[in-house]
């Protein structure tokens, strides 16, 4: 499984985003390391499909699909947790059920 | 700027373009719309301003409005609308020299001036953008300790956001 963790330096969410992933992969027995992917420009940002940091991509396909339309740009993410909060990470349980899919899709 | 300089004064315009500046007690919050961390704390800090009558609440969007869309004035406007409106103004920082002029780093970043027009509190809003029910509590605790006339215990604290986006 390739995992990826892209970032940019405008957001201070990427080491807590690493931190909840490799805790994810680790509890569902993945030995992936995780790339780690900074994005330093707009037009890095819209060649690598990057919709805002972190973003977080299993075997090349975004853990978390954004919204339709969204743009690709230097942007912080904002993710919603299961209870509705707003976040700068993801919810762990969205992480460990996008791992199981990518597992199963293999 | 330091705790106890004097903090620099501004007329910015809100979102239906009235003019509002520090007027005694102020608090200032840089924020955004785009930003997961001021979205996060958004609510805290509109409690705060109903909490504390009495007290200058502004809130102010210095971002980038072109790179940014969502965080253009017109986008300002629809969100204190769909909002119902706002306890506080949202003023928009065009220029970014307010910004500049407060040295502000992220959103949120919060400056609280006493009623002289000195710094006396800047970070921020608390301890965990993640936990609601921190409820705001450093800003809150400066707010009690400038209207009763001291020093507050904790006056400076890491601001924690995203980055500003400057033009």
């Amino acid at each position: 499984m390739k995992v990826e963790l892209l970032w940019w330096e405008g957001c201070p969410s990427h080491p807590e985003a690493l931190a909840e992933l490799e805790r994810v992969l680790r509890d569902e027995g993945v030995e992936a390391e995780v790339d780690l992917v900074e994005v330093e420009s707009d037009e890095q940002a819209r060649r690598e499909r990057f919709p805002g940091s972190p973003t977080i991509r299993i075997d090349g396909e975004d853990a978390l699909p954004p919204g339709e339309g969204e743009p690709f740009s230097l942007t912080c993410r904002v993710y919603r947790l299961r209870d509705g909060r707003v976040s700068p990470t993801p919810d762990p349980e969205d992480l460990r059920e996008a791992v199981r899919r990518a597992r199963a899709d293999r | 700027m330091q705790i106890g300089d004097q903090a620099p004064t501004f007329s910015l315009p809100d979102t239906s373009g009235d003019q509002h500046g520090p007027d005694g007690v102020t608090a200032v919050v840089f924020t955004c719309n785009h930003c997961p961390y001021a979205l996060a704390w958004h609510d805290r800090l509109l409690q705060v301003a109903r909490d504390y009558d009495g007290v200058t609440f502004l809130a102010v969007n210095p971002n980038d409005g072109e790179r940014y869309p969502t965080d253009s004035y017109d986008a300002m406007k629809q969100r204190v609308e769909s909002d119902g409106g706002w306890p506080h103004p949202y003023l928009r920082d065009e220029s970014q020299e307010v910004a500049r002029a407060y040295d502000a780093k992220t959103t949120p970043d919060v400056f609280l001036i006493d009623a002289e027009g000195r710094l006396r509190y800047r970070g921020a809003p608390d301890a965990d953008h993640r936990d609601p029910s921190q409820n705001a509590a450093w800003l809150r605790e400066a707010l009690d300790a400038v209207l009763a006339g001291q020093e507050p215990a904790r006056a400076e604290t890491d601001p924690v956001g995203c980055s500003i986006k400057w033009l």
